[in-house]
């Protein structure tokens, strides 16, 4: 027998490895799932790490009331498919409540919002770890996060004071009060991600292939034209071929122009293409240390 | 799309290296991964628009600091340093690179036991001006440790010193003396300029005299853990599987990653440390049922009788070389916290999935990394420091000397209090008989 993993078996096996860990050493786990392909396949591994057992922790889902529709049909979907409990942590209700108050203006988010619903849905429930699809790729802040990250009782990410993690043992301990984040996926690229996904003939919400939409630009950046999303006069609605290259709400979702229309063409594109996916994301622009600043404070 | 489509293929055949880099402060480490990145074109153009700004500000005019691709956080983009261990992602065509990128200060040894604690290469860079320092000792030493099957000595800086041989040559000298004590296993020399990127992708025309291979080719044509498959069966019990469900009402499946060797249905086995023996009746990968799986694959191993399996149990094969099963372990520690450890003090082990507590019964004798020599009369176990040390568990472990297995073979102390992880121990059966040196 030929004893060789090709990069993405060793991948799985490693994220598949952390999700058991996480079953394993934490009472009250839950997996973030937002809706786009990183958090999909987090679904999917959890899914294949317990078979034929039920996944043994709930979706939460904070939902900013500014996500696309498809994000919603496809999580229900899915959740159903996969035989998992679904939380939804609702920003629209923290607003409501007062927690948060909404930012203002044409540039308004509730990106920065859900981190308040995060936490206040985390506590709510006593989840003790909260499994998150980010990639150390992804974001220069996040190249240096741990698989298991400790946060305080504030939900606060000190990047100074990290737990050393060695070969493959993870240390989940915790004071009461506290919780982790756990990243099973911080290995993969996005390219590994889009490759998996092929060959694991992974169903995705129907944003990521190209589809005819109206949308305008600003700043470089292509906006779905929705009345989520506030419009300056000067920027006019155009109809254009364009796909999600990641996804979030639609406020801070930049759409690529693509006449992607399979995996295989989605891939090539990625090959060829000379722009991060996060290059598209109008929330790390906003300060060289906009992701830091944002994971210091509990954010995803 | 035809290129497209090979492209596709190609890339489901790759294979993942993980590598560290180590190297002192300025003797060029983050500038020889921005080249990698970089002349691999794993680098965006907005990411590039970025680094451009950065060195615009911090002065550096138009060119191009490479240094500042890898520079993750806000404190050290001020403070010119690296804090801690970032993991960096490139590809080739052939392989995934993983790098654990530590940053080398004397105080950063456990970021650089942290970051080797998985690789396969490690990358020792010298300053070609400077020669074998202190640092590069050390450097070596955690190679050694850590036991690294590789080891890349990046003669850098070839461009100050006008592409010398005998500076190249003086330098191999004098390291190959390290590595013979260090008894270091598989060391290549390579004469490179990160900043100008002689012999990192592609041959330089200035070292004519240098006959070997570029970094990256080495990279990419390293073997990638073959031994690993060949060792002793090992399978640290994760999590038990069980559905509770009617079309699985008796399905008990043992769920961990194979650490060592390989299991194939049918294979008698033994569980520890009950030494109950059963036999492999099917070996689960999601809904794929597989007849072989070997290390490091995730699976969930059914067995023949009904034993009594949890959490922490070791499955091996019967017929091999079983690990020892003993509450009393010796070990060489690498100390990760501002807090000494305590002889005669108590503390949470993890070894495997396995965790217990246990009591340090003796610390034997400190080294000094810089001289590497045995240090006796102070015991005092600091942050950073290396210690050959024993222990007493409250419950027997199952192990190998992490020269025979480095999952088997190694654990992590964990506060009581605080429960944070204190110290990462390499287990040593007779330290006269292992590959270490001391």
């Amino acid at each position: 027998m030929d004893y060789k993993l090709t990069h993405l078996k060793e991948l799985e096996s490693e994220s598949i490895f952390i999700l058991r860990e996480v079953a394993a050493q934490f009472e009250k786990p839950a997996l973030l799932f937002s809706g786009g392909k990183d958090s999909i396949v987090m679904a999917y591994l959890a899914y294949k790490a317990f078979y034929p057992a039920a996944i043994p922790f709930p979706f939460v889902h904070i939902d900013t009331g500014h996500n696309f529709e498809e994000t919603i049909t496809y999580r229900d979907d899915l959740v159903k498919l996969l035989g998992a409990n679904l939380i939804v942590g609702s920003v629209e209700e923290s607003i409501a409540q007062g927690r948060v108050v909404e930012e203002k203006g044409f540039n308004a988010s509730r990106n920065k919002l859900q981190t308040v619903t995060l936490l206040d849905t985390l506590e709510k429930h006593k989840f003790d770890a909260a499994l998150g699809g980010a990639r150390r790729d992804e974001e220069k802040a996040r190249a240096k996060e741990r698989f298991f990250s400790h946060r305080d009782e504030f939900g606060q990410w000190d990047p100074k004071n990290q737990r050393p993690e060695l070969w493959n043992i993870f240390n989940g301990k915790k004071q009461l009060g506290e919780h982790f984040r756990v990243f099973p996926i911080s290995n993969w690229t996005e390219m590994d991600v889009w490759q998996y996904i092929l060959q694991e003939n992974i169903p995705l919400p129907s944003l990521y292939y190209t589809h005819e939409r109206e949308v305008f630009e600003r700043d470089g950046i292509i906006y779905a034209a929705l009345p989520e999303m506030p419009r300056r006069e000067s920027e006019p609605i155009e109809v254009k071929r364009v796909r999600c290259r990641t996804i979030g709400d639609i406020t801070c979702t930049g759409l690529t122009l693509s006449t992607a229309e399979s995996l295989e063409d989605i891939i090539g594109e990625i090959a060829s293409s000379r722009i991060t996916e996060r290059g598209g994301r109008s929330d790390d622009k906003r300060s060289e240390a906009a992701m830091e600043d944002r994971k210091k404070a509990g954010y995803f | 799309m035809s290129t497209q489509t090979k492209d596709t293929t190609g890339y489901l055949d790759m294979e993942l290296l993980r590598f560290s880099t180590a190297g002192s402060v300025d003797d060029g480490k983050s500038t020889l991964i921005g080249r990698l990145l970089y002349d691999s074109k794993s680098i965006f153009e907005d990411q590039l628009q970025a680094v451009k700004d950065a060195s615009k500000r911090l002065g550096g005019g138009d060119e191009v600091n490479l240094a500042l691709l890898t520079d993750g956080l806000r404190a050290e983009r001020e403070q010119g340093i690296t804090i801690d261990v970032a993991y960096r992602y490139f590809a080739t065509p052939k392989r995934k690179f993983i790098i654990a990128d530590t940053p080398g200060h004397i105080e950063y040894t456990r970021n650089m036991v942290t970051g080797a604690s998985t690789a396969d290469v490690a990358i020792i860079l010298i300053d070609a001006r400077n020669g074998i320092i202190e640092q590069s000792k050390r450097h070596s030493y955690v190679a050694s440790l850590l036991q690294i099957p590789n080891v890349v000595v990046a003669v850098n800086k070839m461009d100050l010193v006008d592409f010398s041989e005998d500076v190249f040559n003086t330098i191999k000298a004098e390291y190959e003396e390290i590595a013979k004590i260090l008894k270091l296993k598989n060391v290549i020399f390579i004469p490179i300029s990160a900043r100008d990127g002689d012999n990192v992708v592609d041959a330089s025309t200035k070292t004519p005299w240098y006959k070997g291979e570029t970094l990256l080719h080495l990279l990419e044509t390293l073997p990638v853990r073959m031994d690993e498959t060949k060792l002793p069966a090992r399978f640290p019990v994760q999590y038990v599987i069980r559905p509770h469900s009617d079309e699985f009402h008796d399905y008990r499946g043992y769920a961990g990653r194979i650490s060592g060797g390989s299991f194939k249905v049918g294979d008698e086995v033994t569980v520890l440390p009950s030494k109950t023996q059963s036999k492999i009746i099917a070996i689960d990968e999601g809904k794929n049922s597989l007849q072989e799986a070997f290390a490091p694959q995730s699976v969930s191993i059914r067995l023949a009788d009904n034993v009594d399996i949890s959490r922490g149990d070791f499955i091996v094969k019967t017929n091999e070389h079983a690990p020892t099963v003993s509450a009393n372990v010796s070990l060489l520690v690498c100390w990760l916290n501002h807090r000494p450890l305590n002889e005669g003090g108590k503390y949470i082990i993890r070894h495997a999935t396995d965790e217990t507590r246990a009591i340090i019964k003796d610390v034997h004798y400190k080294v000094n990394i810089n001289t590497l020599e045995n240090i006796l009369d102070d015991k005092t176990v600091k942050m950073n420091d290396i210690a050959h040390i024993s222990i007493k568990t409250l419950k027997p472990l199952k192990y190998d000397s992490y020269g025979e297995n480095r999952i088997s073979g190694s654990l992590v102390i964990i506060d009581e209090n605080t429960f944070e992880t204190v110290g990462a121990g390499m287990i040593v059966h007779n330290l006269e008989d292992e590959t270490f040196t001391i």
